[in-house]
């Protein structure tokens, strides 16, 4: 689906990608993860055209993505940012149907397609027409992502979807989001810091240090054979505390 | 048969030609002519003498009264926006032509048709400065003589602002006489009075024909090393007056040795003391000596309030309007646009620093006096809060918002229209409405340019001492800014999506 070929990207001083490759399956979920800094956030903005490498290219469907087809090949794009991104002076409903309504959807058609997305995501009929100053976090991010699939687009892309969100309700909106991608069958991109969230969504996890990428697998491949000690830390870092905690190596 | 009816159509079509270019060639044969005054009375009233002659040879006139200085009116004048107006002597060799050394009549009258003027001879008295003190006070120091202030360098003086920056005014009379005085405050000319009856100040600069020298029973100092010169009152006008109206230039020309001292300190005093209207003061004096009849056309308040608050809006609204139509684009600019932005920005916060008064009298020269330059330079205060309430407006919002809406496919317009402009919105809105408040304020200066509104009767109502005229003009200026402010809230209220105020709320 996407192909990134030899990308670099820097910000001023800071490289964030150093010729990286990679290859995202259809109707996989891949999840891009690793620690603070290392580009999995600058990778997923490379693949909706919100920054464009130095060098290297981004492919979609064998199409290179460039300023004069970006604003097309977005809107076969879904995309969902940690915070909802939702715009505060529109309705739930008119956030999700701006797009539609932008191309020019019949009003009928808007509303059946918001129809079925409220039910698929279980957002509650009455939210939709609350600003989202109304609406929980939990809620509005169930907009966002009704948003990012009013066109019915080939490709989620999710950055940190559920990184702002108290666990209870995290936990919830994550096994809603996994029957969704399962329902939908979509191509799903991802990027979590939460070995556990990665592990529990992804086909297929692209382990990420320093702009480069460490190990592509499932969370089984990485944990059993490591291609670098990093990985193992990597895991073993987010699963310690608890873990520990529970064995009393931790006392105070 | 059918000859007949199109031969007399024909005639009758002449006939209406040369009816019409009749009508057309007399009235572009009327003569059209501008007076203008300075604002204080004894300026207004031989204005209003000379409007009247105007008229009274059918002239169609048009009196530009109570114009903010003296560098206002001649900037006009040379500019072709005024026609013809009363000054002195003095103020011609001293002030506006100070640079030149030009020793008496016969050089400045040279001088001025180098320019184009002309200068009637005297009307017959001399408007000198002098400096005065209430006379029991005067008393009480020993003061005479202009050189007895020396003695006395603890007096408060309080000057005319024209008289504090005029070639002849208080620096060089401060050079001439060696004073002392470190108190010394620059003041309305009229308003000084006042101080100088409460004790305020202690020395003002009076116009010896002031009808308040007597009334506030005050000295005149002698000028004993004579530092004034002649302030002989005569009449400016352009060279090409006496072709385009001879006649009125005929019969102004007629007041040349008419007026003594004595007369105009009797029309000052039934102006500023007796409160009669300048227009019956001057009629009454043509009645008397020139033996011209004018019929007065009589302004009652109510048409006269609607007249101030018409030109009101007419500037504030045309201003306002140009102001938000370019200001909003700019902000956008100089949100997009980085580098050039701090520019857009830093340019109309310079704007915004030039002193009211100072845009306004720039202008003159570009645009004339009246309407336009008070337009142009209220457009030019009401940029700044619009352009950047729309800058920090756009800058406000997140780049997780701003990118969620580039992902969406939206192009840049859309993006602007559908999405910043919208959450922008508040804070523009905002700006507008600091815009229109301090347009409305500052639009009552645009009468000392001759635009008209509820400035003028402030003005006048502080050059009459006439509180009830002053409130005329503020009041409603105040009323209109509560107005025009509640009017934005309301268009906040339906056009401000409430998705937004909410968020005011719980911020």
């Amino acid at each position: 689906m996407f192909e990134v070929t030899g990308v670099s990207k820097t910000f001023g001083d800071l490289q964030a990608l150093r010729e990286v490759d990679l290859s995202v399956q259809a109707e996989q979920t891949t999840v891009l993860i690793g620690p603070s800094g290392c580009g999995k956030s600058t990778m997923i903005r490379l693949m909706v055209g919100l920054v464009w490498p130095d060098e290297g290219t981004v492919t979609y469907k064998g199409q290179m993505l460039t300023p004069a087809n970006v604003l097309s090949l977005r809107q076969k794009m879904g995309y969902v940012i940690q915070e909802g991104g939702l715009f505060p002076h529109l309705t739930a409903r008119k956030n999700v149907a701006l797009m539609a309504n932008y191309l020019g959807w019949a009003e009928g058609r808007i509303d059946s397609r918001i129809e079925t997305l409220a039910t698929l995501t279980h957002f509650p009929a009455d939210g939709l027409d609350r600003f989202p100053g109304e609406l929980s976090g939990g809620q509005q991010q169930r907009v966002g992502l009704m948003r990012a699939l009013m066109l019915d687009p080939d490709v989620l892309l999710l950055d940190e979807p559920l990184g702002a969100l108290d666990p209870m309700i995290r936990a919830d909106l994550q096994s809603d989001l996994r029957s969704i991608f399962q329902t939908l069958g979509k191509t799903v991109v991802m990027v979590t810091h939460d070995m556990g969230e990665a592990g529990f969504f992804g086909d297929q996890i692209v382990l990420m240090r320093e702009g480069e990428i460490v190990q592509i697998g499932s969370l089984k491949n990485l944990m059993q054979s490591p291609a670098h000690k990093f990985v193992t830390q990597f895991i073993h870092a987010q699963r310690r505390p608890l873990e520990s905690m529970a064995r009393g190596e931790i006392v105070k | 048969m059918t000859r007949t009816p199109n031969t007399t159509t024909s005639v009758k079509f002449t006939a209406l030609c040369i009816l019409f270019c009749f009508l057309f060639c007399t009235s572009t044969q009327a003569q059209e002519i501008v007076v203008g005054s300075k604002k204080f009375t004894e300026s207004v009233i031989l204005g209003e003498v000379l409007s009247h002659i105007g008229r009274s040879v059918n002239a169609s006139v048009t009196h530009r009264r109570e114009l903010g200085g003296t560098r206002v009116l001649w900037n006009a004048l040379i500019a072709g926006d005024i026609d013809l107006y009363p000054d002195y002597t003095g103020t011609l060799s001293r002030e506006i032509l100070a640079e030149e050394n030009l020793r008496d009549e016969a050089d400045i009258r040279a001088r001025l048709a180098e320019m184009g003027l002309v200068m009637s001879r005297p009307l017959g008295f001399n408007n000198t400065y002098v400096l005065g003190m209430v006379e029991t006070r005067a008393e009480a120091l020993g003061i005479r003589t202009i050189s007895d202030l020396k003695k006395h360098p603890d007096l408060k003086l309080g000057f005319g602002n024209e008289f504090m920056d005029r070639g002849d005014g208080w620096p060089s009379l401060q050079n001439r006489y060696v004073l002392p005085h470190q108190n010394v405050s620059g003041l309305d000319h009229d308003l000084a009075y006042r101080g100088l009856e409460s004790g305020t100040i202690d020395v003002m600069d009076m116009y010896s024909t002031d009808a308040e020298i007597q009334y506030y029973g005050l000295r005149s100092l002698v000028d004993d090393l004579q530092h004034f010169p002649v302030y002989n009152s005569v009449i400016v006008y352009r060279v090409d007056l006496i072709d385009r109206a001879p006649q009125v230039v005929k019969e102004i020309l007629k007041l040349e040795g008419l007026i003594s001292e004595r007369k105009m300190m009797i029309m000052n005093a039934q102006v500023k003391l007796e409160k009669k209207p300048e227009v019956q003061v001057a009629a009454d004096f043509l009645a008397k000596n020139l033996n011209v009849q004018v019929k007065i056309k009589k302004e009652t308040a109510g048409t006269r309030f609607w007249r101030h608050t018409w030109d009101h809006l007419t500037l504030v609204g045309i201003s306002l309007f140009g102001a938000i139509v370019v200001a909003i684009p700019l902000g956008i600019v100089a949100f997009r646009w980085a580098r050039g932005g701090q520019i857009i920005l830093g340019l109309v916060g310079i704007i915004q620093t030039i002193p009211s008064l100072a845009l306004l009298v720039f202008m003159i020269p570009l645009l004339g006096i009246g309407g336009a330059p008070a337009i142009l330079a209220l457009f030019l205060y009401s940029l700044l809060p619009i352009v950047r309430n729309t800058y920090a407006g756009l800058h406000d919002i997140s780049v997780g918002i701003r990118e969620s809406a580039a992902a969406l496919g939206l192009s840049d317009g859309a993006q602007l229209r559908l999405v910043t402009l919208p959450m922008a919105s508040r804070s523009i809105l905002a700006g507008i409405k600091t815009s229109a408040v301090i347009n409305v304020g500052t639009a009552t200066l645009g009468a000392l340019i001759g635009a008209g509104g509820y400035g003028q009767p402030i003005l006048t109502g502080i050059r009459l001492d006439d509180i009830g005229l002053i409130l005329q003009g503020a009041v409603p200026a105040a009323l209109l800014a509560l107005i025009v402010q509640g009017l934005f809230e309301l268009f906040e209220r339906v056009f401000v999506s409430r998705g937004l105020r909410l968020k005011g709320e719980m911020a």
